[in-house]
């Protein structure tokens, strides 16, 4: 009976009638497959690999809809690259809804084809989910958590032991374009036309790069941005790190974006990009790799990895020539941006 | 670039040499302050040259008195406050505006012509728009009132807590810090001002003022001006921001307040209260005078127990000798307004590492 009311009722998660239409008319003919079809409470996986890589993430993003994705993008998306940068081709998610009373079920079924469509271009299932329900006011229109395995690709180790000093930063785009648009659109700024979140799989980029070789590990760098990642680096393997600022792939329009809105681009989330350390003696041709795929066209090789220190500081040569510290961000000015 | 960057630094040096003492250089301004620590400007320095964060960040320079004002009102049934990002989380008596009782009152705006729409949208609601800022932000503050005036939105009124830069750079020279050598002065108000207004500085006090816009090689070359005058024993006003300051500024802004305001006497954090150093709304548009509009007295405020942002204001401190700095006093919990403020001097010392 979902179209008698054309929104989300609390007994749309009650596991009654209700329940089994809303998965029969609006999950499986966006998402459907042999496996997930057979409604089980588990998924099997015939798998090859001795190693799998197992990962799970909750989004949250408001607004839903925004230029460059939606949180149904997001959430394959994200899932993914969190094993693509742990070097595993990803193979299958799940997928869980928490949904607020009252979300109109044509926004329901559009973030639901859209995952359907991300899933699709990406070659993998959603094999496995859940749906529930919550009173009005209990969570914000739609919740939405994957869970990812993948299969490691073999011969490949990745990690921050893996770090030596020496070896080369690369990023594999221009940066901050997901988080400014997403505060841009939430700040209500007239350019956010200009700019488009960079939502997108990293697999294919990353399966080439690790075929080439000399990848000492990835992360993608989301929340917290590349400031994040390059601290968690730095303070994980006691290394200092020194990146250029004239070496920064940045989009103009996000340039504008943060100075108006005094945020650091280095701060800012990013939602299809990651930082590679590579060895010194690939790093050239990894960028190549980078800027020979259609996901890394802007890539730059940003810093190095210096010497091992007791401060293990992340330092930025700016473009004047002086130095500062990019510290961990504090995050706060950044809610629900993924 | 770089070439320009070390013939500045070479004035820098022989300027340490000549001087044979530490120079200290105030910044007045918070969107300066920022911009030198984002460029790792201090970094370049010779160790001879001190830069000293001064009153220029609006919100750090508010008094702890006007900030309880405004809490009180969004207690207030049916007000609508209006205010800048950057005033929200700034700690008053009972809290902030972020988590005072009446937070669901108050609304962020861009600017105060949003706040007048705002007040045309909710006509049930008393809006009251926190204007704070410098000559910058002022005449916009004055455009809306106009408006409201010409248009009769009886429902809308500004808390004027507007300052003038000068007034207050004057009394750091003359009562708080006289060992600030020179002043790097802020590009934006003196393009409302022009550098004109900084004449009195240099003739009654003898230091030098020079202008100069956020790009990091026109600061450092504003730094190497300041020293070449130090040098020359000659102090001058001079702008290295020829492109947007001009020596008469901005005439219909300054129109534009003069209508509106009058300039009064005013309570500033760290400052005392300070002649001729505010703006109040004239006697022609009361009604959209919070103050008058709801009876409120202006009091100074007692400081934050522990909180020596005053003393930061003034440069006689830095923000890492602050007991609370980086202890209780951070960005995520800031104890006061130069931690909440993103221009503010703590919250660049704490952003940047304090290099
Ligand atoms: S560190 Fe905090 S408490 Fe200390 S002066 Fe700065 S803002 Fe005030």
């Amino acid at each position: 009976m979902v179209d008698t009311n054309d929104k989300i009722m609390l007994a749309h998660g009650g596991g009654g009638q209700l329940s089994s239409d809303l998965i029969k008319k609006y999950v499986l003919p966006n998402l459907g497959n042999d496996t997930l079809n057979q409604l089980g409470d588990s998924a099997v996986l015939e798998l090859d690999s001795g190693s799998i890589c197992f990962t799970t993430d909750g989004y949250v993003v408001k607004p839903l809809f925004f230029n460059g994705g939606d949180i149904g993008k997001l959430a394959v998306c994200g899932t993914m690259n969190d094993l693509a940068v742990a070097g595993a081709r990803p193979v299958a998610l799940s997928l869980s809804l928490i949904i607020e009373t009252g979300l109109e079920l044509a926004i329901l079924e559009k973030i639901l084809k859209s995952i359907g469509e991300t899933a699709k271009q990406n070659n993998i299932d959603i094999v496995t989910g859940d749906t529930k329900t919550v009173e009005a006011g209990s969570a914000d229109k739609i919740f939405i958590t994957t869970a990812g395995v993948g299969e490691r690709v073999g011969g490949v180790e990745l990690g921050l032991n893996k770090i030596a000093s020496g070896d080369k930063i690369i990023v594999s785009g221009t940066l901050g374009d997901h988080g400014m648009t997403i505060i841009s659109k939430r700040k209500g700024i007239s350019f956010e036309s200009e700019l488009k979140s960079d939502c997108a799989s990293l697999w294919p980029l990353i399966e080439q790069l690790l075929v080439g070789g000399g990848v000492r590990f990835m992360r993608d760098a989301t929340r917290g941005g590349v400031a994040a990642t390059l601290n968690e680096i730095a303070s994980s393997t006691g290394m200092d790190i020194e990146i250029c600022e004239d070496k920064l792939p940045i989009n103009p329009a996000v340039q504008v974006a943060a100075d108006m809105l005094g945020f650091d681009v280095l701060n800012i989330a990013n939602e299809g990009k990651f930082i590679a350390v590579v060895s010194h003696g690939c790093a050239e041709r990894c960028l190549e790799i980078c800027k020979n795929h259609p996901l890394g066209q802007e890539a730059a090789i940003i810093g190095e990895v210096g010497e091992v220190s007791k401060s293990a500081l992340v330092e930025l040569v700016t473009k004047i020539g002086g130095r500062r510290v990019v510290q961990l961000p504090y995050g706060r000015e950044l809610p629900r941006i993924c | 670039m770089l070439e320009r960057v070390k013939k500045a630094q070479k004035m820098m040096l022989a300027a340490c040499d000549k001087l044979g003492r530490v120079i200290n250089i105030m910044e007045v301004c918070g969107t300066h302050t920022v911009s030198i620590f984002r460029n790792g400007i201090r970094s370049m320095l010779p160790g001879g040259i001190k830069l000293l964060s001064g009153p220029g960040c609006p919100v750090c320079v508010t008094d702890q008195g006007y900030i309880d004002n405004v809490l009180q009102l969004a207690g207030r049934d049916d007000f609508i406050i209006a205010t800048y990002g950057d005033m929200i989380r700034v700690p008053g008596n009972g809290g902030s505006l972020e988590s005072c009782n009446g937070s669901e009152n108050v609304r962020v705006v861009l600017s105060s012509e949003d706040a007048l729409v705002l007040a045309k949208e909710n006509p049930g609601k008393e809006v009251v728009f926190v204007a704070v800022g410098f000559e910058t932000t002022a005449p916009a503050s004055a455009v809306a009132v106009k408006e409201a005036y010409e248009q009769g939105v009886g429902n809308f009124s500004i808390l004027s807590g507007h300052k003038l830069a000068v007034p207050a750079m004057g009394v750091i020279l003359s009562a708080k810090n006289d060992k600030i050598d020179a002043f790097l002065c802020p590009g934006h108000v003196s393009a409302i001002t022009g550098y004109g207004a900084f004449d009195t500085i240099v003739e009654e006090f003898g230091r030098p003022c020079v202008v100069a816009g956020f790009e990091a090689l026109q600061i450092v070359e504003a730094l190497a001006e300041i020293c070449r005058q130090l040098i020359e024993g000659k102090p001058a006003v001079k702008s290295m921001y020829a492109a947007v300051v001009t020596e008469k500024g901005n005439v219909i802004a300054q129109k534009v307040m003069a209508e509106c305001f009058d300039v009064a006497d005013g309570w500033w954090r760290g400052l005392g209260n300070i002649a001729k150093s505010t703006l109040k709304l004239k006697g022609k548009y009361s009604r959209f005078d919070a103050f008058k509009k709801f009876n409120i007295e202006e009091i100074p405020g007692k400081d934050i127990t522990g909180c020596q942002c005053g003393q930061v204001l003034c440069g006689l401190i830095e923000p890492n000798e602050c007991a609370l700095f980086g202890r209780s006093c951070r960005p995520e919990t800031p104890v006061g307004p130069c931690m909440v403020s993103s221009e503010g001097a703590c919250s660049a010392w704490y952003k940047y590492g304090g290099k």
